[in-house]
């Protein structure tokens, strides 16, 4: 591996995402920022059109442009900008270098194909590999997802497999090529608990094993105290919190997380009312002034109605800087205290 | 608050442990008894042919008690949707019986199952497809009364919907709307609305917030809650989530295979469960607190769901479990009160080993319990439950052993 220390394998710069849509211009992602090392978990969290999957299609290269495109930003994949690199250095790259794992799998798998073609392909594309080749290769990675009887399986067809084993063999066409950074957006989503505890647990094995950059895109906030080691909290197409794990479910310093938090059923509180986060997420297409949450926060004043809070480093008490903690809320401070 | 009739019902639960099941406080609005539900597999074109039936619903019996919420969970494939369709008659149960207040619903037609359907209603999962989107908010919510017009007469239905409208939180001068005006939270209580539209007693919840965001999912399980105390509902509440199970429930059953495989309170299932698969569901939830990381027992199940088609005989969950004997595949356990267990352990459970699992709780997690216990049922209660428990955590030196191994062989999948 290539990585020079303290770089990260892939830093994404104040990207911002645009839909050119009937009704007007709809902005998914404005100003995203993040970093991922080798072997780090990054889970992006956020609500449904709070620009989290939009971000990883976009470092995957894989909108459709138009109607998306791309005013501003950089996606550094170790220091090289992918946004302006050529058609053919990223294709390199995708695939080979970055891969993705998509929610649905059996939408994601050609029906008409059999998984070991299809895993082959990665193979007979980017390597070169002769069919037969490739098909041994696919028995072995659907031998590590850990795919009982691979070898007789190898020529059976996506409807045959359940959806934790087609899973499975998404994780393990992701992992063909040794990439250095997997994106997985809501890999778990569509499976049931104890299949997800399965998928999770190989996922996160497998990239110990490998050494891998891991973006996990997901709404689930027990998922991610569960694998990730830092976590970037998304809303309306900005990030309002970034902090490791451990912080972040300790004292949450955006009113937003808050509020994600505290709608979790908990315990002590059967036969309460729950908390509930009053309002909807905004429409794309009209995102307010100021603070893009402020018409459902509620320690929202007119500061907040009129400037945009910017990412801020979270700072402790003691004046020291909280390493990777930061707050877009004017009032951080406050928030973070509120216990 | 506005459940305080379903937290009494619960709270009083434990002291009703000792009595015969079912709950004996307060009288059964719906008695299900060895429900079935099999859908034939047929083969050839002209002769069909019965080759085998996928056996979705088989055998299963419970009591949904007036004002109560009863929770149903389990994977998908496990019948619970389909239970859901056979209590409302959209499909007709293949045996057994339903019986709404004590009189016989299953196989109802005409007349007679129309009168039954307006006192149990539903609310469907998907609040994108369930809604028509040809027809306004108005036409959807008052369509029941042009089945039912004795409840709201012609002139009045305006008013009584624009009342439903109000009731669940929205505008009504949202009347005139299209379905697609309005965001998922809006439209699932759009569904609600229509499912209390004709005054029903009954509630089939299926999957009510499960295509909700999460800031969303508490806001319409705050107006479900509200709305029971508010109209005296019984809700039968189907899903996946086990948090937001064991927040609105007062009773929890657990479904595996088509068959219920645990029954009891919220507190009897998630903190003294004693079916194999209760206990490896409850522990595959990922709890949202990174801390738990390190110190958190997981059984990670192996292997799928096997076919409904053909399940395994004895106890249908014998191919993934853990405590699986010779007898497992002989005998099938019944759901019913294990003699050997003490506590809040005694519940239905339908296992031949019932017993419950050993978990090191953390001192911050026993205070929670403790004081959650003390909140809800006051502090006698909180010595009983907290009591009786003690001494089921001392099962003796083999029992913690034997989990113990069984632990490590189950941690390595397959």
């Amino acid at each position: 591996m290539t990585t020079i220390v303290g770089m990260p394998l892939l830093d994404v710069r104040d990207l911002h995402v645009e839909f050119v849509t009937r009704d007007g211009v709809a902005k998914a992602v404005n100003g995203v920022n993040y970093r991922v090392s080798a072997g780090e978990t990054l889970a992006v969290l956020g609500e449904s059109g709070s620009g989290k999957s939009v971000t990883a299609q976009a470092i995957m290269g894989i909108l459709d442009m138009p109607p998306a495109r791309i005013p501003k930003g950089q996606i550094l994949f170790k220091g090289e900008d992918m946004l302006t690199m050529g058609k053919d250095a990223r294709r390199k790259i995708r695939g080979q270098k970055i891969a993705m794992i998509f929610q649905d799998a059996l939408s994601s798998l050609n029906p008409v194909l059999s998984v070991g073609y299809q895993l082959g392909e990665m193979f007979r594309a980017h390597r070169g590999a002769s069919h037969k080749d490739a098909k041994a290769k696919a028995v072995e990675l659907m031998d590590r997802v850990r795919i009982p009887a691979a070898a007789q399986r190898v020529n059976d067809y996506p409807h045959q497999f359940s959806g934790g084993m087609r899973q499975r063999i998404m994780i393990a066409m992701a992992l063909a090529l040794e990439p250095d950074l997997i994106i997985a957006d809501e890999p778990t989503t569509a499976l049931d608990v104890t299949v997800q505890a399965q998928v999770m647990d190989l996922l996160a094995e497998l990239q110990a094993e490998y050494h891998m950059g891991l973006i996990l895109i997901t709404h689930d906030l027990g998922v991610v105290a569960d694998v990730a080691d830092k976590i970037a909290v998304m809303y309306a197409g900005q990030i309002v919190e970034t902090a490791p794990v451990h912080d972040l479910y300790a004292a949450p310093a955006h009113p937003y997380t808050r509020g994600l938090l505290d709608s979790i059923p908990r315990l002590d509180q059967k036969g309460q009312e729950l908390f509930a986060i009053k309002g909807l997420p905004p429409n794309l297409l009209r995102i307010p002034p100021g603070c893009p949450f402020n018409p459902r926060c509620p320690r929202a004043q007119d500061i907040c109605r009129r400037t945009d809070p910017p990412l801020t480093q979270v700072v402790a008490d003691d004046g020291e800087p909280v390493l990777g903690r930061a707050s877009a809320c004017h009032f951080w401070k406050e928030t973070l205290r509120d216990d | 608050m506005t459940t305080d009739g379903a937290t009494a019902l619960g709270a009083a639960q434990p002291e009703e442990a000792a009595f015969a099941q079912p709950v004996s406080c307060g009288e059964p609005i719906l008695q299900v008894r060895d429900l079935v539900k099999h859908f034939p597999l047929t083969r050839g074109v002209l002769f069909k042919r019965q080759v085998g039936a996928v056996k979705a619903v088989d055998g299963v019996s419970f009591d949904l008690v007036k004002g109560e919420t009863l929770g149903i969970v389990g994977e998908s494939g496990c019948g619970k949707s389909t239970l859901a369709k056979v209590l409302m008659n959209l499909e007709p149960a293949t045996a057994g019986s339903v019986k709404y207040k004590g009189e016989e619903i299953s196989g109802l037609r005409g007349s007679a199952l129309k009168a039954v359907r307006r006192n149990i209603q539903m609310v469907f999962q998907d609040p994108y497809t369930s809604l028509n989107p040809r027809m306004t908010v108005g036409d959807i919510i008052g369509e029941p009364y042009e089945i039912h017009p004795e409840v709201a007469p012609k002139g009045q239905r305006k008013t009584a919907v624009q009342d439903l409208l109000d009731v669940v939180g929205l505008n009504p001068e949202y009347i005139n709307r299209y379905p697609h005006q309005f965001s998922g939270g809006q439209r699932q209580r759009i569904g609600i609305a229509r499912g209390l539209a004709l005054k029903p007693e009954v509630i089939i919840c299926d999957e009510p917030v499960s295509a909700l965001d999460v800031s969303v999912q508490a806001q319409v399980i705050n107006l479900l809650e509200q709305l029971q105390g508010e109209f005296d509902l019984s809700y039968m509440f189907i899903a996946h989530d086990l948090s937001i199970v064991r927040h609105i429930s007062d009773r929890v059953g657990v479904m595996y295979l088509g068959k219920m495989v645990e029954l009891g309170s919220d507190a009897e299932i998630y903190d003294h469960a004693t079916h194999p698969y209760t206990q490896a569901l409850l522990s595959a939830v990922p709890v949202p607190d990174p801390t738990a990381r390190e110190r958190r027992d997981r059984i990670v199940l192996t292997g799928d769901v096997p076919s409904p088609a053909n399940p395994p005989s004895g106890c249908r969950f014998r191919t993934r479990c853990w405590k699986a004997q010779d007898r497992c595949a002989v005998e099938e356990p019944l759901l019913a009160r294990p003699a050997w267990l003490t506590g809040l352990a005694v519940h239905d459970s339908a296992c031949h080993f019932a017993a419950e699992r050993e978990i090191e709780l953390s001192a911050a997690e026993r205070e929670i319990e403790l004081s959650a216990a003390e909140r809800e049922i006051g502090p006698r209660a909180a010595e009983r439950e907290v009591g009786p428990s003690t001494p089921e955590r001392e099962i003796g030196p083999s029992t913690a052993e034997r989990q113990e191994n069984e632990g490590g062989e189950t941690g390595t999948p397959q």
